[in-house]
């Protein structure tokens, strides 16, 4: 009996020990980003942030053009992205016939089971070409030649940069967004959807007055999880985003990301204060993906204590 | 009906059109992306199939070879990944789920690991690299396989949680009941009910980091030679993917898509494999 007893302790013990681990995990995951960009910040100061200057020969960094082309590609593959997750979502909820929901949602699922790496060499190979020989000259006719607008679009068609990482970004959020929205709106009760029905509302309108509404919460963090996933995104990026280390105002100019600054560059930073400012770029990318996740987790934990309520 | 009805019920109708017509054109094109990927993946990489492919190890630029090292890699660096973080997850899945569902430190826990889940697998790389690269002085297939592990973490604790928690509490009391210790219950029982739902959970954890790249670049880095040794740089298929494909040389695009296709076809038959078992075991309950 006693033994037994000592048996209840210590699996609890050990298991409560793997959950505090996991905890621990993120602490030492901060821990040691914050000592390896100690030399980085020691150097440079809080000045680190916003300056633009990138040379490895020189020793002299600056974080700025790689926070803006994270930013800017999340921000574009989001826009990009969301309406049409919705159309998705709208599609498996409220039009698809019964029989074709699954394979269908299976299948747009199985999209964010390519790997990040899959999506850049098709991007690189496939997608770079038909931009730069049809898209980015069309866009640069048409929406280039207005002005202020016009900025966004200037310059010659490249293929890569960063409009072609938006790209790609946006369809490896996509299958995120959708089924997190899918997911929300199935949580919207039958009854409340089938009134309104039943008062003569169109499709659109019970999507917009009652399905929208119900499940705002949910749809936010559901495109924050995705904004989450987009700014932490690697191996795409560094395909098609040209690596380099300036900002233009043009979308079709490449730039560069944290995670392809740290991809291209990491292994060939000999010096300490090289590696230490690529160690303080994933520092900063990691407290922005937190400060993001956090929020999106929080929204869809508030969405799932109603549902229960 | 008036006019002014008429007006408004045709333009309901036609916003009604218009918003179903954009959601199937979206559906439309989620589903021709993955169709032209597919395409592509199989188009260029078939041709690169070959015995050579499976038996010789990663070319000089312009020689002949395979990805048979890269592919061992890969092999074993996911099989260790995964040996060493399953039963992390499982261990803290079981306390979220069996010992502790709602205390502080369970709602704590649940949040974090939900923030792993989706956390950049390039800056799970860098803490590697900081804590066992630079201690060891040398890049490693061990440092590998830990990055890999830290990943399979979160996706094991999250879904044998879940799994845990669908578990009837009827047939822990029948256990209780019989004088069972609380630890006997459930290894023997629960562990047992849920066991379909937990494989698919490190199944589609497997899926998951077979194809990472990021968190390898700065652990495992590459080897261009047959190399078995875990404490040394060690080949993998993703590093080569990315190597290769960015090179000038035509023959190491070729195994780049050769190798690109393998890990696409190897990742989406774990996952509908997955799938299927949680399907089948759903169907049984």
């Amino acid at each position: 009996m006693r033994r037994q007893r000592l048996g209840d302790t210590l699996f609890r013990a050990v298991t409560r020990g793997f959950a505090l681990g996991v905890l621990l995990l993120l602490g030492a995951i901060i821990a040691s980003l914050v000592s390896g960009s100690i030399p980085a910040f020691r150097e440079f100061g809080p000045s680190f942030l916003i300056s633009t200057a990138w040379n490895p020969v020189k020793e002299n960094f600056g974080a700025l053009p790689a926070i803006y082309g994270t930013l800017v590609t999340s921000l574009l593959a989001m826009m990009l992205a969301v309406p049409i997750a919705f159309g998705i979502a709208i599609f498996l909820t409220e039009l698809c016939p019964p029989l074709l929901r699954r394979p269908i949602g299976t299948l747009i699922e199985l999209l964010a089971a390519i790997p990040s790496i899959i999506y850049g060499i098709w991007g690189l190979f496939v997608l770079a070409p038909v931009l730069q020989s049809v898209v980015q000259p069309a866009l640069i006719g048409s929406l280039g030649e207005i002005p202020l607008l016009g900025v966004l679009f200037a310059g010659p068609p490249l293929g890569l940069g960063i409009l072609t990482a938006s790209i790609i970004l946006a369809v490896m959020v996509l299958p995120f967004i959708a089924s997190v929205s899918r997911d929300v709106f199935l949580t919207v009760p039958p009854l409340l959807r089938e009134s309104a029905y039943g008062m003569g509302a169109t499709t659109s309108e019970v999507i917009r007055d009652i399905i929208i509404p119900h499940s705002r919460a949910g749809i936010v963090g559901g495109v924050m999880l995705g904004l989450g996933r987009a700014l932490g995104e690697t191996m795409a990026v560094t395909f098609v985003i040209g690596n380099a280390h300036h900002i233009k105002a043009s979308l079709l100019a490449p730039g560069t990301t944290i995670s392809a600054t740290l991809a291209n560059e990491f292994t060939e930073a000999v010096s300490t204060l090289y590696t230490s400012s690529l160690i303080a770029l994933g520092l900063i990318l990691f407290v922005i993906t937190l400060i993001v996740l956090a929020m999106a987790n929080y929204m869809l934990w508030r969405m799932g204590s109603r549902e229960e309520a | 009906m008036s006019s002014a009805n008429l007006l408004l019920y045709g333009r309901r109708r036609a916003v009604n059109y218009i918003v179903l017509a954009l959601s199937y054109a979206a559906t439309v094109a989620g589903l021709l992306v993955l169709f032209l990927i597919m395409w592509s993946l199989l188009r260029n990489g078939l041709p690169a199939f070959g015995i050579d492919f499976f038996t010789q190890s990663t070319p000089p630029p312009n020689g002949e070879g395979g990805l048979l090292n890269a592919i061992y890699g890969s092999l074993v660096m996911t099989a260790v990944g995964t040996a060493i973080g399953t039963p992390v997850g499982i261990l803290c899945g079981t306390f979220l789920a069996e010992f502790s569902r709602s205390s502080r430190l369970a709602m704590a826990v649940r949040f974090i690991n939900d923030i792993l889940l989706s956390a950049p697998s390039i800056v799970i790389g860098l803490f590697v690299y900081v804590v066992m690269v630079v201690p060891m002085g040398h890049f490693s297939g061990w440092a590998g396989s830990v990055a890999l592990a830290i990943l399979v973490v979160p996706v094991v604790v999250r879904t044998s949680e879940n799994m845990l928690s669908l578990v009837p509490s009827g047939l822990r009391e029948a256990a209780f009941a019989l004088g069972a210790p609380q630890w006997k219950v459930v290894v023997l029982v629960v562990y047992r009910a849920a066991m379909q739902g937990m494989l698919t959970g490190v199944l589609l954890a497997v899926a998951r980091i077979a194809g990472e790249t990021a968190p390898l670049l700065f652990t495992a880095f590459n080897n261009q030679f047959w190399s078995a040794n875990m404490d040394g740089p060690m080949g993998n298929l993703p590093y080569v993917i990315f190597q290769f494909a960015l090179s000038p040389y035509a023959g190491w695009q070729q195994l780049a898509w050769g190798g690109a296709l393998l890990i696409t076809l190897a990742i989406l038959t774990l996952n509908i494999f997955a799938r299927l078992l949680a399907n089948w075991s759903s169907f049984e309950k």
